[in-house]
């Protein structure tokens, strides 16, 4: 891939030598090109903008096609982000163009949340890269970039300044995608108008700190007219596939009782220099700021979160496979370690529950001693009662025979008395 | 994303990224552009002569001798930096060359140096590419790696054999007959038969030119395949020859000119080589050669944690790598793997704990129910003991009563007796 070719040379000794003739390395620039041209190209657009702002209308000026698109309803419970893919071709150019919609922004009565799934849904191509570059066997060169290369912000035409959803939403975006922000439906504001507008929302950038997409000016061919296109911005904008005749010509333009607003004037708005910025001059380096500065930037950051480290304390540079092994090792020390825990948490549990059926076994052998005394306790008042029976029995049996004997006696005294 | 029906779409008009390509071409131009070549070859083979005469400068001089002029006891890989510039574009090139290369009696393991050099760079390049911080990614991989063979007319060599078998999975290796101006052109013809059945035989992979859509090239690229390998001559001197001025070799006989396509392939070795094919050749050692290099090194170090790699020197077989997971991921399995485990140790425990507790529970309730039933019995006993000696006490108590009752009977018998008898007597005296 030619943007991971190297941007500076090394500091080893380099002999500048003249070459006797022509040798022929001046096509590499067209052997690369011809490359990457069989390889097709691949470029995402962001739109980020309330309902009904135009921004379906505007992709559709741009490419000069209609893209299906039903109209969104105000009534999202949410924001959510609806990618469309389509294939085009140009000329022997082939393009990969993928259009993502921010449907139901800015239509909540709460929009804390509205930024969120924005910069969810740019974080998650950006880790779907990283995964892909990350693999054991990967295959970058094949692989459908989704990372968004440019982010069109729009903004309403109320001609006085920023929203605060605008602001909070740029300041959340500008370090994960350039934004180029784009005041829509420009046809309701005047030039005069028009004019204090753009200062106003460029001082407003500037004094939130948010950084937008400057139109790079190192390159010697393109540096004048990306500069001079810095100073328009944002750029104001109409859209309209709608044809109308003016003159002998037919244009597209937005047709209106008072006059026709045509999209591709210059002097009515901006369209056409935002037409040659994004795709004719730069599309390209949108691509490069993504994959270099704002790809690098996630992937320094969640490197960093997984605690990777490009030193180890001792300011040695660390071999990708230290970096591994010692990720590894830490690894497995934590799953070791919270194996060990579980199974300490076990052998408490088993100890407790002992305890506690220890301590229930020795109440219930108490309350069967008690129940033991109580028995005998009963029993000896059952002996005893029993002595006492057979006591008295015993006395009576006594008196008995007493008194048997007696009686035996007591008729003789009869007789005896009988006899006198 | 998920996947979607990607929709052909045809333009209405003229949009404008039909200027990519341009805008590809004015940024590249801008960087610069780097190549990386490598020479190999005994001494004397001429590999010197054919940089110079391809990049048309004067690389090895008496100032910076080639290789063949530094002798060196065992082969090292020394490298040379040269920036030149043509049309605009900027190139650096950087020329590898290992001397002493099949110069010494025993040349067992001369590759080693060069395939430890090739790795470094891999190495090197993996590591900044790993790196958390990512600034500039200087590559210095190699590119290409021009084999020279000698012009015996036979066949090749063993040396050359081992050679290309053992760099042919790590860089795009370009097989070249030297000093072709002592082959006649059927000798020629005949050694290249040869070599490309021995290199077919012992399953060597050359470079190999890519098949394109334009159907021009491809016979082009047809007419190449069939010179394979090509036969090249150098020069360092320029020669009249009816009144043009060329590189050549001047012998009593005649001038062998280089750039004389029935003479020699230099031609083609240099238009492939700079003018066509420079860029596959880069592209083909990121996408392939490195990218092996890689993965292999990744999958030893994910999979045991050690460095596996001890076997550089050996012949490469299949890549056996874990399907298409970076580390990261991987570790990532392996944690999920482990939850689930841990789920599962946790229920096998849990279950045991549960089992064991309601064993114990249940011989708990045995014995107390075993202990209530005898205190049960031993209560029902003493009941009936005691039913016992109250119906004893019941029986007892009537007889007594009985008994008494009978012997008051009996004794107020004796009293009435008694006093009857009394009275009686009383009633005598009368």
């Amino acid at each position: 891939m030619a943007a991971t070719d190297v941007d500076v040379f090394s500091n080893e000794e380099k002999r500048n030598l003249t070459l006797g003739g022509h040798v022929g390395f001046d096509s590499l620039p067209d052997q690369l090109v011809s490359k990457s041209v069989t390889q097709g190209f691949c470029f995402n657009i962001l739109c980020v903008g309330e309902t009904g702002i135009g921004k379906s209308t505007l992709m559709n000026t741009l490419f000069n096609t209609m893209f299906e698109n039903e109209e969104a309803s105000h009534y999202q419970n949410g924001v959510y982000l609806r990618p469309r893919t389509y294939d085009l071709k140009e000329s022997n150019v082939h393009l990969k163009l993928t259009i993502v919609d921010s449907v139901g922004f800015g239509d909540q009565i709460n929009k804390e949340d509205s930024y969120k799934p924005i910069v969810d849904y740019i974080d998650t191509q950006f880790e779907n890269y990283l995964q892909e570059e990350l693999k054991i066997k990967r295959s970058l060169f094949n692989y459908h970039d989704t990372r968004i290369h440019i982010c069109l912000y729009f903004i309403a035409p109320t001609g006085h300044s920023l929203k605060s959803l605008d602001l909070v939403t740029m300041k959340k975006l500008d370090s994960k995608v350039s934004i180029i922000p784009i005041i829509a439906k420009a046809d309701t504001i005047s030039k005069s108008e028009l004019h204090k507008f753009k200062i106003k929302i460029m001082s407003e950038l500037v004094s939130n700190g948010v950084q937008i997409y400057q139109f790079p000016t190192d390159d010697e061919t393109v540096s004048e007219i990306n500069a001079s296109m810095n100073a328009h911005l944002p750029f104001a904008v109409v859209g309209s596939l709608e044809e109308v005749k003016v003159g002998n010509k037919t244009v597209r333009a937005r047709q209106y009782p008072w006059g026709v607003v045509q999209v591709e004037n210059e002097s009515h708005c901006d369209f056409v220099k935002l037409r040659e910025m994004l795709i004719r001059v730069n599309m390209e380096d949108l691509r490069e700021q993504t994959h270099a500065r704002h790809y690098e930037l996630y992937r320094r950051c969640k490197l960093e979160e997984m605690g990777f480290k490009d030193t180890d304390p001792d300011s040695q540079p660390f071999s990708l496979q230290e970096t591994y092994e010692a990720k590894r090792k830490e690894f497995l020390g934590d799953l070791q370690r919270k194996e060990e825990e579980m199974r300490q948490m076990f052998v408490n549990k088993v100890k407790e529950t002992e305890a506690e059926l220890k301590e229930k076994e020795r109440d219930l052998h108490d309350k069967f001693e008690q129940l033991k005394r109580m028995h005998q306790e009963e029993k000896r008042k059952v002996e005893e009662k029993r002595r006492d029976l057979e006591e008295e029995m015993n006395a009576f049996n006594r008196k008995k025979v007493a008194a048997e004997t007696l009686s035996l006696s007591q008729p003789l005294k009869k007789d005896k008395d009988k006899k006198n | 994303m998920d996947l979607q029906k990607v929709a052909q779409k045809n333009l209405e008009g003229y949009v404008g990224f039909a200027s990519l390509p341009n805008q590809v071409y004015r940024k590249s131009v801008k960087r610069g552009f780097e190549f990386t070549l490598m020479v190999v070859g005994e001494s004397g083979l001429g590999k010197s002569t054919l940089i110079n005469s391809l990049f048309l400068t004067d690389l090895y001089s008496a100032e910076y001798p080639g290789p063949s002029h530094r002798i060196k006891k065992t082969v090292q890989v020394e490298q040379s930096k040269v920036l030149v510039k043509e049309g605009g574009v900027q190139l650096l090139l950087t020329i590898v060359d290992t001397p002493g290369f099949g110069d010494a009696v025993d040349n067992s393991n001369c590759w080693q140096p060069i395939i430890d050099h090739i790795d470094s760079k891999f190495e090197d390049y993996l590591n900044s590419e790993s790196r958390v911080n990512r600034r500039q990614m200087p590559d210095s991989r190699i590119h290409c790696c021009l084999y020279f063979i000698a012009p015996s007319g036979h066949g090749l060599k063993p040396l050359d054999i081992e050679f290309m078998k053992r760099l042919h999975e790590k860089v795009n290796v370009i097989p070249l007959i030297a000093k072709a101006d002592t082959l006649t052109p059927e000798e020629c013809q005949q050694f290249k038969k040869q070599i490309m059945r021995e290199i077919l035989e012992h399953k060597i992979k050359i470079y190999e030119f890519p098949e394109t859509d334009d159907e021009e090239e491809n016979r082009l690229v047809k007419k190449i395949k069939d010179k394979l390998p090509l036969a090249v001559v150098g020069s360092n001197t320029i020669i009249e020859v009816n009144s043009k001025r060329v590189r050549g070799r001047q012998y009593p006989w005649g001038v062998a000119e280089v750039e004389n396509g029935d003479h020699c392939d230099f031609t083609i070795l240099r238009d492939m080589l700079i003018r066509t094919h420079m860029q596959d050749l880069k592209d083909v050692t990121n996408n392939v050669h490195y990218e092996n290099y890689r993965s292999r090194k990744l999958a030893a170090v994910t999979y045991n944690g050690v460095d596996n790699n001890r076997a550089k020197g050996q012949l490469c077989t299949k890549v056996d790598t874990v399907d298409g997971m970076s580390p990261l991921a991987q570790m990532e399995e392996e944690r999920r793997e482990h939850v689930s485990k841990m789920k599962k140790m946790e229920m096998e425990m849990e279950q045991v704990f549960e089992m064991k507790v309601k064993e114990k529970v249940q011989k708990l309730k045995d014995s107390e129910a075993e202990l209530q039933r005898r205190h049960e019995q031993m209560k029902r006993n003493l009941e009936a003991q005691h039913k016992e000696l109250e119906e004893k006490r019941r029986v007892f108590e009537e007889e007594r009563a009985n008994w008494e009752a009978h012997q008051r009977q009996e004794q107020q018998k004796l009293e009435a007796s008694r006093t009857l008898e009394k009275n009686k007597k009383k009633g005598k005296i009368f």
